[in-house]
């Protein structure tokens, strides 16, 4: 069933979650996203889910690898302080290669922070957070559609590669209201096989074990390898982003998420202003969209990355572009939203010096 | 590993013990003495009897009993240290209709997993925790644990416990049995065939209690650690018996009214 709705970015994914066949949800209340938790304790719960109020953090993950190993579709929500604490269980999960959905509606940090909006998470998200040689497949939805959208393909995503993935949204998009249509999707038509889960062993096979321990070396570099070949494998078919008037783009900002919702909004006042400004988001952020950044790299005369951190995709940026063109930032922290007219000046700044240094050279 | 077999004529003598079918082949990793071994024996000779290898999972510990999943045939999962009984609940309430265990020591239950413990039995969780007391850190080379009796020297009490820094022995098993959620309490030993027995019966009654949903059971097994306490296997049964029995009285501490 499909029907266009109106509702806040944490309930849709809740929503989204009970349709995509999700059987079993271990969370602990966090602002702002214990509307995920609120929503599934009456409506999943109503409609067949397990839902566990868990009594942290560390519980909510380890009950999400005691699900998953177990063969159900399973996921948590959080926000920064708890998906900290959520690091060493995603590790184990990564290791064990368990599949499951971890959504971060990230809040300003360090510390306790701000519940406001921030993208301060994306290196924990990205470059690992845990222990160890690992990666999350990370999806960044900059829309409530999005919000709903991406828990379906998060939940395929983590079956077809047996890995966990993390939503990785912000407290904006988690409370805002926005229309959202919901996608046909039959669960039954979704869900794999999982021959290597522990549902109790049968005489005919032998007996299933799911665990990250391989304390011979040669073991465990093996388990390294087949991880680095999965990473490959994902990066080479997953990798998704947005172009917004890349075209002809003289100028190019990258940002994702309710960054990239921003930027499109300066993208557009630059262009009515005669700056051909475009915009790429990258929608997954592990994998990353770095070949898309450097064909755009070859033809643009500035890049300028907007995040609200403090630089952090910045790096990612840059190694994509490797120093083919000057790689500008503009960013907020602490839970401010930069507004569009601040990423014009940024940009028009970006235009102003680009246009100097052209006088400079003739 | 090469394993050295007695194959001795046994043609026409009757069988009257041996090692139950659930268990796998593998050797015990564990020191001459220790009470795992016996615990996973009869853990596994209590679902055999049940007939409930197919319908059983499992969740190991970080500590000794870490590789316990190589010894018991069944499927298991292994849980980050002191999480075995959170990754339980959540195979149980997937799974409802299979029994699930946690086996764990004191490490793992009482100190960095304390939290997990007590919410999951106040839950009243519907699985089987097995909790091997040793009152030390056994895999890490004998630092002390939560359950380490005052006076008690240890690689990190090495002039034996004292309240002044480490506080008391925790007595977990007499804490959580005061919680609702929770079924069933027993503490055991495994130093005597008696004890033996009376634990197989504490295990078969606690998968008799989860088949009919009727809460958390918690059966404790104080132990023995030879190497961590630096004794020889018999020496250590006897100190178990003079020093820990007096804090860690075995019986039923819970019984179904």
């Amino acid at each position: 069933m499909s029907d266009l709705r109106l509702m806040k970015g944490n309930e849709a994914l809740a929503e989204a979650a009970i349709r995509a066949g999700c059987q079993g949800y271990f969370g602990y209340p966090i602002t702002p996203q214990s509307e995920i938790l609120e929503y599934l304790a009456a409506e999943g719960r109503a409609r067949g889910m397990i839902v566990l109020q868990a009594e942290s953090e560390v519980a909510s993950i380890n009950m999400v690898y005691g699900g998953a190993g177990a063969g159900a579709r399973v996921m948590t929500s959080s926000s920064s302080p708890g998906i900290s604490l959520m690091q060493e269980g995603l590790s184990y999960i990564a290791c064990a290669e368990l599949p499951c959905l971890v959504v971060n509606v990230s809040r300003g940090g360090p510390g306790l922070g701000t519940i406001q909006p921030s993208q301060g998470d994306y290196f924990q998200a990205v470059k690992g957070g845990g222990h160890g040689d690992y990666r999350l497949l990370v999806l960044a939805p900059s829309s409530v559609q999005e919000m709903a959208d991406f828990v379906f393909d998060a939940f395929d995503l983590a079956d077809k590669y047996r890995t966990p993935v993390m939503i990785l949204a912000d407290g904006a998009l988690g409370q805002m209201m926005e229309k959202v249509t919901f996608r046909e999707y039959n669960p039954a038509e979704h869900i794999v096989a999982k021959p290597w889960a522990t549902t109790g062993k049968p005489k005919t096979r032998e007996r299933n074990i799911i665990t990250s321990l391989h304390i011979e070396p040669e073991m465990m570099e093996q388990i390294n390898l087949r991880l680095q070949e999965k990473y490959r494998l994902i990066a080479e078919n997953e990798t998704r982003c947005e172009h917004f008037h890349t075209e002809d783009a003289e100028y190019l900002i990258v940002a994702y998420g309710l960054a990239a919702r921003i930027a499109k909004g300066a993208v557009e006042t630059a262009r009515a202003q005669g700056i051909k400004a475009g915009l790429l988001r990258p929608v997954t952020l592990f994998p990353y969209p770095t070949a898309a950044i450097r064909r755009l790299a070859e033809t643009v005369r500035g890049v300028l990355v907007l995040e609200m951190n403090a630089g952090q995709m910045i790096e990612d940026v840059r190694l994509a572009v490797e120093g083919r063109v000057q790689v500008r930032f503009y960013g907020r922290m602490g839970g401010i939203i930069p507004a569009p007219d601040e990423v014009l000046v940024a940009l028009e700044g970006m235009v102003k010096e680009d246009a100097a240094q052209h006088e400079e050279v003739y | 590993m090469e394993r050295h077999m007695i194959s001795p004529d046994v043609s026409g003598l009757a069988c009257v013990y041996e090692r139950p079918g659930t268990l796998t082949d593998t050797p015990f990793h564990y020191c001459p003495g220790c009470g795992h071994g016996v615990v996973h024996r009869v853990l596994m000779e209590a679902v055999d009897e049940l007939g409930i290898q197919e319908e059983t999972i499992g969740v190991a510990p970080v500590g000794c009993s870490v590789f316990s999943y190589n010894y018991l045939n069944i499927d298991m999962q292994e849980a980050a240290h002191g999480r075995a009984s959170a990754v339980a609940t959540a195979v149980k309430r997937m799974l409802p209709g299979k029994y699930v265990f946690s086996y764990q020591g004191d490490g793992d239950l009482a100190a960095i997993g304390t939290a997990e413990t007590i919410h999951t039995a106040n839950r009243g969780e519907n699985i089987l925790v097995l909790f091997i007391n040793n009152a030390i850190y056994g895999m890490t080379g004998g630092q002390m644990a939560p359950t380490t009796l005052l006076g008690m020297k240890t690689t990190t009490s090495p002039a034996g416990r004292t309240v002044e820094t480490a506080g008391f022995p925790l007595k977990i098993t007499e804490m959580l049995a005061m919680l609702p959620g929770v079924y069933y309490v027993s503490r055991n030993s495994v130093h005597t065939p008696g004890a033996v027995r009376h634990l197989k019966k504490a295990i078969l009654k606690s998968f008799r209690y989860q088949k009919e949903n009727r809460g958390t059971c918690f059966i404790e097994v104080v132990s023995n650690c030879p190497s961590g306490w630096k004794m020889t296997p018999l020496e250590a049964n006897r100190w178990m018996e003079e020093h820990m029995f007096p804090l860690y009285p075995p019986g039923e501490i819970k019984v179904p009214q």
